[in-house]
């Protein structure tokens, strides 16, 4: 892994909050927990460190404490650097106000991207989990002409079960000639991965177009307003993704993590997805443990029985107990003989002994952080 | 820029391992895997950060490139400091000549300079093959309180197993009078721990002189030797120094043989043994691969075991330690076993009362180790031990006692 930097990442921390209010309370997307022990921000910053950017700047929203703290310097993901490395860009506003879309936040923080030698940047959001090389994207890009790249995948879409989709319609050429925000339909069609690629001086030039017309939204205004203009080119992703865009969208997208093929699509040997390190223990069973069909952090230690969950760090499962189809985050304590089924528990929750909780698999009940039991 | 510590430690790393066989063939005996996710020398090192020592010099000598590897900056362990921090400390060649280090006393002699740097009022000296948790900066605090010269960390061992260790003779003071190496007949059951405290100038004073003694009786063809236990101690004692004995309570292992190591790993499924590896407020460091939580399958059977990330279960384990990134397949089975990072244990293979070092692969059908149970003469019972990057061909046994270290 070499450095590239020729290239600046820019991530969009906090795009989508409202659409998981649950989990966003006191946070924002890029650190809600994901998967057993990552963050959201770990996928698209570990996509952008794989594929030798050296230098990344996230763009805050508000709520992001946690992120702060789960990001610190940068050294999990090696971008605690001299020459580049990772940046925090909170929101500041020419305007006062705090920014609407995307292309007065990139306008705010323009500074930071005049600032760096890279030719190009690739941006992404928090809201779409994949795991992707972004080198092959930036040969293409150049290799088209493009004066920008989307990055999207051919897969099935249902209006009825996604609240926060953009469908891209591409002619012969995958030049883009359609661009459709949550259309009610179902089918497969190429979705957007809110990835793209663009040089600097473009993003500069639409940016700055932008601010003088009072525009903030980079779909509407650039992808619906200027496609016949503007050469938007489509590059496509076939690996699993999935977008959180609501809570059952949520914990549909941990479970699906326990399908080993699509595990592995995630995970894969040569690009591994970096996170902060816990220092906790191996995760423990005890005599009377039964397991079966589930993803589970250090720092567990389970007396009962658990199957077809997530359970993150640090989750304590007493004797007794039968977990199933559930996402248990970090810190969770669950006590003796309970019964626990579909259910969300958000950081440090606490469930005493002989407690029954039952959601369904359509509409998952959630248990907000620190909550009792 | 150096501003000055009040202790500096030392981390004697450079020994072999030699009764760990395979286990150390490539490796040191501190980067020895143990516990799921750790190596042996995470405990000495989390040790000093969680008792406030920020600077640690770590003696090595034998095969040091995994050792330096995993140490790295020391960041892992909060030992990456501007002033002070972890350094690994080799032999190296002077204007006159280059040796190896000749002993524990002549390896903490060698680094004299380094220790000087930070002008040190103490100097605590560690090993880098026990299983605790310590809060050295009490041991320096009763080394103070006691105006003592040197303090010893001892543990009380059953009289059985005294005759094992070097044992300390102590007043009601807790002052040492006599120190005895492996006593056919021991006369207290206080054990030394191998962790010191020195105050450094008497510690200096009697690493310069041992030094001088020692070459000169090799230059006149004598029996000479430059060790901590044998030389500095003995000479300390002999000149009426103040020693004392500070009693460590508390989960204490040496893992210096197979079977200790093995039952060091096993002592974690023991609830009755007081070593938490999940207390918040003293961690155990480690450098730690990036991996996925472990995924157990749809067929697994897991009872009374430890597992780390990235391993994937679909068979059966049972008392037993899984460290990252294993894999255990469906219709494996894995009892009273520590397999280490990285090795698959194929369909149809048992793994019983066994070390399987890391990288190896076991294939289908083989059998590692047998129960006691299965053993007619209990003598000739032992775990079983397949070394790191070895290949267990299909239905391939290893015995008990038994140790590969290539490919069967």
């Amino acid at each position: 892994m070499s450095v590239n930097y020729n290239v600046l990442g820019l991530i969009f921390a906090s795009m989508h909050d409202s659409y998981v209010s649950e989990l966003t309370k006191q946070r924002t997307m890029g650190s809600i927990p994901f998967g057993g022990r990552y963050r959201l921000i770990d996928f698209p910053l570990s996509n952008m460190v794989n594929s030798s950017v050296a230098e990344v700047g996230v763009i805050t929203k508000s709520n992001y404490g946690s992120l702060l703290d789960h990001l610190g310097s940068g050294r999990e993901w090696d971008l605690a650097r001299k020459k580049g490395g990772l940046h925090l860009l909170p929101p500041y506003s020419q305007t006062g106000g705090i920014y609407k879309g995307r292309l007065d936040a990139l306008s705010n923080i323009w500074s930071f991207v005049e600032h760096s030698s890279a030719k190009y940047v690739i941006l992404a959001n928090c809201d779409v989990v994949t795991t992707i090389d972004f080198n092959p994207v930036l040969k293409q890009h150049k290799a088209t002409e493009a004066d920008i790249t989307l990055i999207y995948s051919r897969s099935f879409y249902d209006s009825e079960k996604s609240s926060c989709s953009t469908i891209l319609e591409f002619d012969s050429d995958e030049r883009l000639n359609g661009v459709l925000v949550d259309p009610q339909f179902s089918g497969e069609c190429a979705q957007w991965l809110e990835m793209m690629i663009v040089s600097k001086d473009f993003l500069k030039k639409i940016v700055f177009d932008a601010s003088s017309r009072n525009q903030y939204s980079f779909t509407r205004e650039i992808l619906q307003g200027k496609k016949d203009e503007y050469k938007i080119m489509g590059y496509e992703h076939n690996d699993i993704f999935m977008r959180i865009d609501s809570i059952q969208n949520y914990y549909q997208a941990n479970k699906i993590l326990l399908d080993s093929e699509k595990r592995d699509q995630l995970f894969k040997k040569n690009m591994p997805v970096f996170t902060k390190v816990g220092d906790n223990g191996p995760a423990k069973y005890g005599l009377e443990s039964k397991i079966k069909n589930s993803l589970i952090a250090d720092g567990c230690i389970i007396e009962g029985t658990v199957e077809n969950s997530i359970l993150f760090r640090g989750v304590k499962v007493g004797k007794g107990t039968v977990v199933k189809d559930s996402v248990i985050l970090q810190g969770t304590k669950i006590g003796n003989n309970c019964s626990i089924s579909s259910i969300i528990t958000d950081k440090n929750v606490e469930i005493s002994d002989e407690k029954v909780l039952t959601g369904s698999e359509t509409y998952p009940l959630y248990i907000g952080k620190n909550g009792r039991i | 820029m150096y501003t000055k510590k009040k202790t500096v430690a030392m981390l004697l790393a450079g020994g072999q391992g030699s009764r760990l066989y395979a286990l150390t063939k490539n490796v040191a005996k501190p980067a020895v895997p143990y516990g799921g996710k750790y190596r042996l020398i995470d405990f000495p090192l989390s040790n000093c950060t969680n008792s406030g020592i920020d600077t640690v010099g770590v003696l090595t000598q034998y095969q040091p490139l995994v050792l330096n590897e995993y140490i790295g900056s020391g960041q892992p362990w909060d030992l990456d400091k501007l002033n002070g921090g972890v350094h690994v400390l080799p032999p190296y060649e002077t204007q006159t000549g280059a040796s190896w280090y000749e002993g524990t006393a002549n390896a903490i002699y060698q680094n004299i300079r380094f220790i000087e740097r930070y002008d040190p009022e103490y100097v605590v000296v560690l090993g880098g093959d026990h299983i605790y948790k310590m809060d050295y900066s009490k041991m320096v605090d009763f080394h103070i309180e006691n105006n003592a010269d040197c303090t010893i960390s001892v543990i009380d061992v059953p009289k059985a197993e005294a005759s094992r260790f070097g044992i300390m003779i102590c007043d009601d003071q807790n002052q040492v009078i006599d120190f005895v190496e492996k006593p056919a007949e021991p006369k207290s059951t206080l054990a030394s721990m191998g962790i010191y405290v020195f105050s450094w100038d008497k510690l200096k004073k009697y690493l310069i002189e041992n030094e001088e003694d020692a070459n000169a009786k090799r230059d006149r063809g004598e029996k000479w030797s430059k060790d901590f236990g044998k030389d500095i101690i003995t000479s300390m004692l002999r000149d009426k120094q103040r020693l004392f004995a500070y009693e460590f309570e508390g989960y204490w292992k040496d893992v210096g043989t197979l079977d200790s190591l093995w039952e060091a790993n096993m002592d974690l499924l023991s609830p009755s043994v007081p070593l938490d590896l999940y207390d918040p407020s003293w961690k155990i460091y480690s450098r730690n691969d990036y991996m996925p939580p472990q995924y157990i399958g749809d067929n697994a059977c897991i009872e009374n075991s430890m597992i780390s990330e990235g391993s994937k279960v679909n068979g059966t384990v049972d008392f037993s330690i899984l460290f990252s990134g294993v894999t255990i397949e469906e219709g494996a089975t894995v009892n009273y076993s520590i397999v280490m990072p990285g090795t698959v244990i194929k369909s149809g293979a048992v793994v019983e009362y066994a070390i399987v070092g890391s990288d190896c692969m076991i294939e289908s059908g083989a059998h590692i180790g047998k129960s006691p149970e299965q053993v007619e003469n209990r003598d000739d019972w032992g775990i079983a031990v397949v070394g790191h990057n070895v290949t267990v061909s299909e239905n391939k046994s290893v015995d008990p006692k038994q140790i590969i270290g290539e490919n069967i």
